[in-house]
């Protein structure tokens, strides 16, 4: 099917909510070119089970769009429509499945030698709709918290390399109830700042006691689902003309209620937890990889004002048949390897919080758990230098956010 | 930070940062100011003897892990050992699809090729293994590849009818899986597979036809190959502990051997991902080391070593970084290529654009065969 010939009937499998707002714009849909549209429509028919900054952004775009001239939007998607398809991908069914058409195109786009130009133009697209609906600044600054090292005794080694360029290194933390000091923090703000899905708190292990306006999403909470996964990719692997690209197409496919993760209330977040475990690699295995994931997913799906990360120790490496099989009932920790894989998390997850509105603004706080060290970047501190006198954990947020 | 420079722009520094940084760590000079004739000896007797071979790592690896001054420390023997006695290409970047199978098919045929990544088929074109023999009439022995996974068992002859005749392609993990007979008892780490979809870990197979590469051209015994195994911690370990065997025991003029352990990166752990660049380093000192140490090779070999291409660089927004090779930016398509030993000029920067598939009209220019199907064209400082 072409785009043009798009009717309201088509969009009967979407929920409720997606379906009304992809109708609202159906004109101007029916005008896109196919190597762009069903990118949109994958976001799009998820509308239903996405975060309101999510939802905020797709109905901004489609609004930019439908406004558009025709002068305008044949000048906005001539790069696309240049790009040339397949009759097999346009054959596709696109409506219902676009991520699949997505994945297909991708690999179409590379043997092609179509990728480079796609990026081009998907990046001059997304240039275009930022300038239209230009994102508002957040309420409050934006708060990032990494916590990294948990168990790890002892690290001689520099820490927070990348980070400390971009901010100010504290090496005399007095640190007595620091994990509680933040985590309480992040609750204040959530009480100061009631957005719904604004805070989150994401735990590599089992999460600590927090406030309950708070989002949270923990490794140790989903080990149900996650054994119910690795149960289930096990079965998919010994299946005979089972590939990887299949397998993908069907992890894709899955619903919460596959791996018994509807029961929480939230099928928001329900849908957040079961895509970090079927979208992220090393996601079902790895901890720190979890944590890693969630909290970049979360900081670019959410936008939350405050997000607060723990890493904890993850398994230590085993062939990865025998970490999908989940044979050792108690797994052995590399703790130091975790420290590693989590300060590179943190220089992350600074820099997904800084691709958000209010960047400039933004504080970021990174602390080897239980230990002196840690780093803060804050329009307030300078960058590159080290804080050499003793600091409590409260005097180091309360530097860093004032 | 790369913010606002485009592709070429990226690709560019990155190339002057590795030149840069080489420069002063081991005092080389810039190959544009050398205006001599080629070093290496075209003579046939010369080429008869001559020896290649071509190290790749099927699992990229970046700048500020390698050769940036940050990265140094994960590389000491590139650094220290070999970069000192290389030519150094700053400059190498892979246009085709960033998959390990592909790319280093690509690699080995010199033409970018579209297969699907994830599933064993030979190259559309003829491979460097394929022109070698033809052209050069060499036997079956004379040309091996050892290769990291299953993925990579049909990457030494191409599906092009007039060649088809190319090199036997060794894969270790099925050597030892056979040689366990199916039971996977503590070789599991070694055993590894297909780290670049970690969602997917096809199932090994070893079988009869293993057993008796073990025994008549390694000649090991499966005792003494396990007990060897045993000492070993990583499947790249074992690639280049069979590599050093054929050395011995075939010498082959044309030895390609692919490495895979810092793939492990899609597993998202930076820690995992660090050592296998360390350990890569390491074993690429222990081949250059085996070189030196078999008369065969010594003072005969041409060592090619080179990513097949990079990982996403950390602001990039469309990936997640050292993790993956989804995004096609720059830091992911840009790597380089040090070659050292026989007829290669040492401590020489070249930091002028070539690109991966140019490395087989480049090895054909050196051993005296034409790769006539390959889109790459021949490095002229080789020439």
């Amino acid at each position: 099917m072409k785009p043009i010939n798009l009717k309201s009937a088509d969009f009967a499998k979407y929920a409720p909510e997606a379906r009304r707002l992809i109708i609202a714009h159906l004109e101007a849909i029916r005008q896109l070119p196919l190597s762009f549209l069903p990118n949109l429509l994958r976001e799009a028919i998820d509308y239903d089970f996405k975060f309101p900054a999510e939802r905020n952004e797709i109905e901004k775009e489609l609004e930019a769009i439908s406004a558009l001239s025709s002068g305008e939007r044949e000048d906005w998607f001539r790069a696309f429509a240049q790009i040339a398809l397949t009759p097999d991908l346009e054959g596709a069914d696109w409506v219902n499945q676009p991520a699949r058409f997505a994945e297909q195109e991708s690999s179409y786009l590379w043997t092609t030698h179509q990728q480079d130009a796609f990026r081009e133009a998907a990046t001059a697209y997304g240039a275009r709709i930022r300038a239209a609906s230009p994102p508002a600044e957040p309420p409050v600054k934006r708060l990032g918290i990494a916590i990294i090292g948990k168990g790890v005794n002892s690290y001689d080694a520099p820490l927070f390399r990348n980070l400390r360029a971009h901010g100010t290194y504290f090496g005399k933390v007095k640190s007595g109830g620091g994990l509680q000091l933040l985590i309480s923090a992040v609750g204040e703000r959530a009480k100061a700042h009631p957005v719904p899905y604004g805070h989150w708190y994401v735990d590599g292990g089992d999460a600590a006691e927090h406030n309950a306006q708070i989002t949270c999403v923990s490794y140790k909470n989903l080990e149900r689902a996650r054994t119910a996964l690795l149960k289930k990719m096990q079965g998919e692997i010994q299946r005979p003309g089972m590939g990887p690209e299949q397998l993908r197409t069907d992890l894709a496919a899955m619903n919460p209620s596959d791996l018994g993760m509807e029961k929480s209330g939230d099928p928001v977040l329900d849908r957040f937890q079961l895509k970090v475990l079927t979208e992220g690699s090393g996601t079902q295995i790895f901890s720190t990889t979890f944590a890693q994931w969630s909290t970049r997913d979360a900081l670019r799906r959410a936008q939350p004002l405050t997000l607060l990360v723990r890493f904890a120790p993850r398994q230590r490496m085993r062939s990865m048949n025998e970490l999908l099989s989940d044979s050792q009932a108690i797994p052995e920790l590399d703790f130091t390897g975790s420290l590693i894989d989590a300060d590179m998390g943190a220089y992350y997850h600074w820099i997904n919080q800084q691709r958000l509105p209010g960047a400039s603004q933004s504080v970021f706080i990174a602390w080897f758990e239980d230990h002196e060290q840690a780093v803060a970047v804050s329009p307030t501190l300078p960058r590159d230098v080290e804080w050499v006198s003793e600091i409590s954990m409260k005097g180091l947020l309360e530097l860093a956010l004032n | 930070m790369y913010g606002f420079l485009n592709h070429g722009e990226v690709s560019q520094r990155l190339s002057c940062s590795r030149r840069e940084f080489l420069r002063g760590a081991t005092g080389a000079v810039l190959g544009s100011a050398l205006t001599s004739a080629s070093p290496f000896v075209h003579g046939q007797k010369a080429q008869q003897k001559r020896k290649i071979i071509v190290i790749t790592f099927g699992g990229g690896a970046r700048d500020q892990e390698t050769f940036a001054p940050e990265g140094q420390e994960n590389i000491p023997h590139l650094l220290n050992e070999l970069a000192p006695q290389s030519s150094f290409f700053t400059r190498v970047t892979n246009n085709g699809i960033l998959g390990h199978y592909v790319a280093t098919a690509s690699l080995a045929t010199g033409v970018y090729e579209t297969l699907n990544n994830f599933s064993a088929v030979p190259p559309d074109h003829p491979t460097v293994f394929e022109y070698f023999r033809k052209d050069l009439r060499r036997p079956l022995s004379d040309t091996w590849v050892v290769a990291p996974s299953n993925g990579f068992n049909r990457i030494g002859e191409s599906g092009c009818r007039s060649y088809g005749s190319g090199a036997t392609v060794i894969l270790p993990k099925h050597l030892l899986q056979a040689a366990t007979s199916g039971s996977r008892h503590n070789f599991d780490h070694l055993l590894r597979d297909n780290y670049e979809d970690p969602l997917y870990t096809p199932v090994l197979k070893g079988n009869d036809l293993e057993l008796n590469q073990l025994d008549r051209i390694l000649r090991l015994s499966v005792d003494d190959f396990m007990t060897h195994a045993r000492t070993l911690s990583s499947p790249d370990e074992l690639s280049v502990y069979i590599a050093k065997r054929l050395m011995r025991q075939e010498s082959p003029s044309l030895l390609w051997i692919t490495m895979h352990d810092m793939d492990i990166a899609h597993s998202g752990a930076y820690s995992l991902y660090i050592e296998g660049i360390r350990r890569t380093d390491r074993l690429c000192a222990e081949i250059w080391d085996a070189v030196q140490s078999e008369p065969e090779y010594k003072d005969n070999t041409t060592l090619f070593i080179l990513p097949d291409f990079g990982r996403d660089a950390d602001l990039d927004a469309g990936g997640n970084g050292f993790q993956h090779h989804r995004t096609g930016d720059a830091a992911s398509r840009t790597t380089w290529m040090m070659a050292l030993g026989k007829g290669v000029r040492e401590r020489v920067i070249y930091d002028q654009p070539i690109q991966s598939i140019d490395l087989v009209p480049s090895l054909g220019a050196i051993m005296g065969f034409s790769p006539q199907l390959a889109q790459g064209k021949p490095i002229k400082e080789f020439l």
